[in-house]
């Protein structure tokens, strides 16, 4: 009995040891990086290459996606306003929500899910094919020229998929409240933009979404170069790089709200 | 897929992605209202404006007119001044009175604007000479106190009804 | 320049944790050589290629690339000299996502400012040193498994090195691409006099076209010499290894406890 104690205790060591030594190592990683990433400023058609496949590919799923979250978000906010009398602030309900939470937060985990994990899978397909090691062997950092202008692609690409999926977001509410329930053009634009402020709202749903996407690429880069070099390995990574961005988007989410978002109406 | 196709779907993704942004920026907030028409100020006096914020909405007839851009405090006659900016689409009388509403029991404070019969409209820099101050809540209910003690009072004798 | 040795190694091991792969490794590779290294597999064949390549550190003795010891470089100097060798992957390691033609260009552009006028010239010419110019705006998904090594051969002498390492370039190839690819690496060895290392298990189309041959067996070298001696060895691992006999020194079974012990049927015997 005490043997097994023992055991268990050792496999807890083990686990934080290992966890420690592999935040490490990713954040040296991240350093790493960001510290080669003149090459991809210098040669921008690189990073133009990552944009098509981490922003333009996003797109269909980002503009659907904020549609429906806009026609239903119009639906429940009508059907709970109306109870007050307050149907004409459904503008106002939908916009802020999307502005401030919904469009940063569902944005960044639609695109954890399609560009995180591409990008995990093609840098872990590259280093199982050898590419990578190939690619040292032709004397060419891999991190400089594989890693880092998909790093920037996806950070410039974050806030602008958000940014659409708010607008489509409003003009899916406005669809629904609007035109198909009745609620008064007027009175949801102006309450709309009475209520959502261009610096305190809208800023700082900006910044959120930068924060997102630093923190889903650099997850995404990561997984993939550490991925083993096999099916099982890229597999896992892909999969791990979607699981560790939503953790890291809702949590980081909830510290940025707390910091942001207090006080004033 | 060729790289000039490429390069027009990114151009055509970053494009869509700022004029995104500046719609958010101007559609859905509040940094086109008040700077995109042209617009002319005036100047009104107020006893007592209440909660009235700065960006507060003006309007005439429940339609928004202008916007509150600034407030300041007149340590000569000890009134609050609010500075409006109304948009040059509306003109309205020289003998417009400017009262501070509230929308709904608990909303937000606004200027609400009602046009008198004057020929001449007021211009750019002119003061609003009739104003009426906001309802506060506490000095409602404090009149409302007294009037019924001076009430009571009356009837039992006439003497002063400063009571408290 | 005299014919002096291009690569030496000198007591080279590498251990992995206390597995030992590779120990005393001493072997001489002279300019403008096609030479050998065969062995079965995983006998520290691709080991030995990565320790001169400088992708991994010996844990006792060196390697020399053309007088340097490679270990000792810094990155930059490794990168440096890196630019002289290259290496062909066991499936050619072509980047998917580039054509064949920038597969090929890929390191010009990188470590060149060539004018774009003149990396197609350079591109087409080495594509056609191996026959494949028809071939340069496929993609590599498109290729099959001897042209994806075809086009992995142009790209490895794209900024004509000195010395090129083959790893198992012949795995998975039908007959022809076998020998299409095996004269294409003599060839171009002689043409551009470089030097080359094949790492291979497969004896009887490298012996066609090397000069000298090394065998590893366990980590240590168990014999050597050129092709002639090789197939006239009376000695058993060569003799077991070139004519691909299923028991010899190289025994069938990996080593293992007595059968009858694993199967537990020891007791029920005594």
């Amino acid at each position: 009995m005490p043997r097994r104690i023992v055991i268990g205790i050792r496999g807890v060591g083990h686990r934080v040891i290992d966890s420690v030594w592999r935040l490490g190592y990713a954040s040296r990683f991240f350093l790493l990086t960001l510290l080669k990433s003149g090459t991809s400023f210098r040669r921008f058609g690189l990073i133009i290459r990552e944009l098509y496949f981490t922003g333009v590919l996003s797109l269909v799923i980002i503009v659907v996606s904020g549609l429906f979250v806009g026609m239903v978000l119009g639906l429940q906010g009508y059907e709970t306003l109306q109870r007050f009398g307050a149907e004409s602030a459904v503008g106002t309900m939908v916009a802020l929500s999307l502005v401030r939470e919904l469009g940063p937060v569902v944005a960044a985990l639609l695109f954890a899910s399609r560009a995180g994990s591409a990008i995990t899978a093609e840098i872990g397909l590259m280093k199982a094919t050898d590419q990578l090691a190939a690619m040292e062997m032709m004397a060419v950092d891999p991190i400089a020229r594989v890693v880092a202008p998909r790093f920037w692609a996806g950070v410039i690409s974050m806030p602008l998929l958000a940014a659409m999926f708010s607008i489509i977001g409003v003009f899916g509410g406005y669809m629904v409240a609007v035109v198909l329930i009745g609620v008064d053009e007027g009175s949801f634009w102006s309450q709309m933009q009475d209520a959502v402020d261009f610096r305190y709202d809208i800023v700082n749903g900006i910044i959120k979404t930068c924060v997102f996407g630093v923190a889903v690429t650099a997850i995404a880069v990561f997984e993939g170069y550490d991925a083993a070099p096999t099916a099982e390995g890229v597999s896992g990574a892909t999969t791990r790089t979607v699981v560790t961005s939503a953790l890291a988007i809702l949590g980081l989410d909830f510290v940025l709200t707390s910091v942001m978002f207090r006080g004033m109406s | 897929m060729q790289r000039t196709t490429m390069d027009l779907w990114v151009g055509v993704f970053v494009m869509a992605g700022i004029g995104a942004l500046l719609l958010l920026a101007l559609k859905v907030g509040n940094l086109g209202t008040y700077s995109s028409a042209a617009s002319y100020t005036l100047t009104g006096s107020f006893e007592n404006i209440g909660g009235l914020k700065v960006k507060a909405p003006v309007k005439g007839a429940g339609v928004v007119v202008g916007r509150v851009t600034d407030i300041q405090f007149n340590t000569k006659t000890y009134d609050a001044v609010v500075t409006l900016s109304i948009d040059n689409r509306y003109q309205f009388p020289k003998d417009t009175f400017a009262s501070i509403l509230t929308s709904g029991l608990l909303g937000e404070q606004y200027i609400g604007l009602a046009a008198g019969g004057d020929e001449t409209a007021l211009k750019n820099g002119d003061k609003i000479m009739k104003t009426n101050s906001a309802m506060v809540l506490e000095e409602m209910i404090g009149r409302f106190l007294f009037d019924k003690a001076s009430e009571n009072k009356k009837t039992d004798d006439d003497k002063s009804g400063n009571g408290d | 320049m005299t014919p002096e040795a291009l690569i030496e190694t000198k007591d080279l091991g590498f251990s992995y944790g206390d597995r030992s792969i590779l120990k005393g490794i001493d072997i001489t590779m002279s300019r403008g050589k096609v030479i050998a290294i065969m062995g079965g597999s995983g006998s520290g064949k691709t080991t030995l290629l990565r320790l001169i390549g400088g992708a991994i550190r010996p844990s006792s003795g060196y390697v020399k690339f053309a007088g340097k010891i490679v270990h000792e470089q810094k990155r930059d100097e490794l990168f440096q000299m890196r630019r002289k060798m290259s290496m062909l992957f066991q499936f050619g390691a072509l980047f998917t996502d580039l054509s064949v033609f920038d597969n090929v260009a890929f390191q010009m552009r990188e470590h060149t400012d060539l004018p774009e006028s003149m990396i197609r010239d350079l591109v087409l010419m080495k594509l056609q040193a191996v026959g494949l110019r028809g071939a340069h705006d496929l993609m590599p998904a498109e290729l099959s498994g001897g042209m994806a090594r075809r086009v992995a051969l142009a790209r490895s002498i794209a900024l004509d090195p000195v010395l090129i390492m083959y790893d198992e370039p012949f795995t998975g190839l039908d007959p022809i691409s076998l020998t299409v690819i095996g004269n294409l690496i003599r060839r171009l060895t002689d043409a551009l006099g470089m030097t080359s290392i094949v790492v291979t298990h497969d004896v009887q189309e490298s012996l066609k076209i090397v000069d000298y041959v090394y065998f590893i067996a366990d980590g240590v070298i168990a014999a050597h010499g050129t092709p002639d001696e090789v197939r006239g060895s009376v000695a058993p691992f060569v003799h077991q290894f070139v004519h691909g006999e299923e028991d010899g020194p190289v025994s069938f079974h990996y080593p293992a406890q007595a059968y009858a012990r694993d199967l537990k049927l020891e007791g029920s015997f005594a």
